[in-house]
């Protein structure tokens, strides 16, 4: 009985909060544009046949027609694989100076990185717009130095949403990288200097892969939220910026149309599905090698 | 081994100050006279008595407060459950199921979190206010709580309760004399993790708050869409120092916690 307490409750409460929605969600994305007018109700009072009948795919060939949302899915997915890359670029020398600094300072360093991650996300993102809008501290800075002579335009431009994620989503980057340089073995590099390596060799044939899993793994925690992304581009980016979640924000609050908004989130789960499967695989293979 | 060369110095600096620059450039410009906020006028905190008069952004806060304390309350409570649930429960019909749900919306992307509980509820006629915003945080924040606590009940020895239960207790008793306790820093961290995502949220709350309760990320990303202001710099400037200064007090109670337990265990073995 109290297992049955203890099972129950979740499971209800996640059913009637996560999947049900998202099976509204599924329904609403495959009806007719009229018919799903605000407020719109799914109910099955015609019967199981004709709700079915019901259903079509005339939301999806839309958005295939339409080539804003297929441009919007592209560079979204540009936006996310070049912004991870980046976040790589700066995470990795950081995690790996965290890894070779003495044992004593490890902790500070470590806290020193979750503390923004704890911090808002929505002001770290607003903190960029002082930053780097026209009249903005780095405008004054490359002015102040003469290296530029105009103001350069970084607000509002996809520059600016890359700044954004690689700075926002860092965290995510360096402590798994971090959590596997941490475990490597030093004497492994060692080895490998002593059979000849130079340190760079050693870094490359030894290093890196031994790190790779840390990689892996903080380069999906930075594509997956980058790819459904609403609050940077929306915040540093133009009006040229297209992604994906902003659509969808668009679409649903400014078009008010339901169907299509969940037509294009449906889409995006599709899209996700296959780096989030590929993610667990990777945890599950780390799982397994440390045990 | 350990020395750091250059290259790790430099990369530590440049990355430090890369992470932390805004952030301190954002709490200088709040105490600026000026209201244009990229022209320093001298040292001024007026801008925090204009805060603190500003009635629509003080409801924000005490609604974002009340939502956050309730629904990372309601989620540490579900979650336990749910970890407890995984990791000790067995087999039961729909278990893959059960777990897939806990992990999906980790990865869910919020707009699509926000827009299918919005269906939801005017689906079945929910008004939307504080309530709605506290089950749709409750939702999301409950699995990140019992992922935290699943990982500390799969490392610690299952024996310790079955030990209770062979010397009579029942199994709500062993849970809350044995498991508990012995669970209880991955509970508090699982609390304050769904209690600072619930502070944070702005794209879920935006979809599940109606006009009848706004959230404080609301309120600022509203006013931030705008531009610029030093009143947005002096909320932010506050936010961060709570923040800093939560995460430096927890830091050395816990650090104070294991030289307690390290010196026990010393004398433990002495004796």
């Amino acid at each position: 009985m109290q297992r049955f307490v203890l099972i129950a409750v979740p499971y209800a409460w996640l059913l009637a909060l996560f999947l049900v929605p998202f099976i509204i969600v599924l329904k609403i994305s495959l009806s007719d544009i009229e018919l799903s007018i605000p407020p719109y109700t799914p109910t099955l009072d015609d019967g199981i046949v004709p709700f079915f009948k019901a259903l079509d795919f005339e939301n999806f060939a839309f958005l295939a027609s339409d080539d804003l949302y297929w441009k919007a899915y592209l560079s979204s997915l540009k936006i996310a694989l070049l912004s991870t890359f980046l976040t790589l670029l700066v995470g990795y020398p950081m995690a790996y100076g965290m890894a070779r600094a003495p044992e004593e300072w490890r902790p500070t360093l470590m806290m020193l990185v979750i503390l923004p991650f704890w911090t808002s996300f929505l002001i770290r993102v607003y903190a960029w717009m002082g930053i780097l809008s026209q009249e903005g501290f780095l405008n004054q800075f490359l002015l102040w130095t003469g290296l530029i002579g105009e103001p350069l335009t970084i607000l509002n431009t996809n520059t600016a949403v890359y700044i954004g994620i690689v700075y926002t989503y860092l965290p995510f980057m360096i402590l798994p990288i971090y959590a596997a340089l941490d475990r490597l073995d030093g004497s492994l590099i060692e080895a490998a200097e002593d059979l000849g390596c130079s340190r760079m060799q050693a870094f490359w044939l030894v290093t890196i892969p031994l790190s790779k899993n840390g990689i892996i793994a903080g380069s999906f925690l930075v594509f997956i939220p980058a790819l459904g992304e609403f609050v940077i581009p929306s915040l540093l980016g133009g009006s040229g910026t297209l992604m994906i979640g902003k659509v969808l924000w668009e679409e649903f609050f400014n078009n008010r149309d339901w169907p299509v908004a969940s037509a294009v989130a449906v889409i995006l789960l599709l899209i996700l599905i296959i780096p989030i499967v590929l993610f667990q695989r990777n945890q599950q293979k780390q799982a397994e090698a440390d045990q | 081994m350990n020395r750091l060369s250059w290259f790790n110095v430099t990369s530590l600096t440049i990355g430090f100050a890369f992470l932390y620059l805004p952030m301190v450039i954002l709490v200088a410009y709040s105490f600026n006279e000026s209201k244009l906020v990229t022209v320093w006028a001298g040292f001024s905190t007026k801008w925090y008595g204009e805060l603190l008069q500003n009635e629509a952004f003080l409801d924000a806060a005490w609604v974002t407060i009340k939502v956050a304390v309730l629904s990372s309350t309601l989620a540490t409570v579900l979650g336990t459950m749910a970890a407890y649930v995984l990791v000790r429960g067995g087999r039961f019909l729909g278990r893959t199921l059960f777990s897939g749900m806990i992990y999906a919306p980790l990865v869910m992307p919020e707009v699509i979190t926000g827009l299918s509980l919005l269906l939801l509820f005017i689906g079945i006629g929910l008004d939307r206010g504080v309530l709605t915003i506290v089950l749709a945080h409750t939702t999301f924040s409950m699995c990140y709580v019992s992922v935290v606590v699943s990982s500390r009940l799969l490392s610690f020895d299952r024996s310790l309760e079955e030990a209770a239960l062979d010397l009579g207790c029942s199994g709500f008793d062993a849970f809350r004399l044995v498991t508990l306790p012995i669970i209880a820093p991955a509970v508090i961290a699982g609390w304050l993790l769904a209690f600072t995502l619930s502070l944070d949220d702005l794209v879920i709350a935006s979809f599940t708050a109606g006009p009848a309760a706004t959230t404080l990320p609301i309120k600022i990303f509203s006013a931030v869409r705008l531009g610029v202001s030093p009143e947005i710099n002096a909320l932010s400037t506050i936010m961060i120092g709570i923040v800093t200064v939560g995460v430096i007090g927890a830091s050395l109670i816990s650090k104070r916690n294991a030289l307690r337990q390290k010196r026990d265990e010393r004398d433990a073995a002495r004796a």
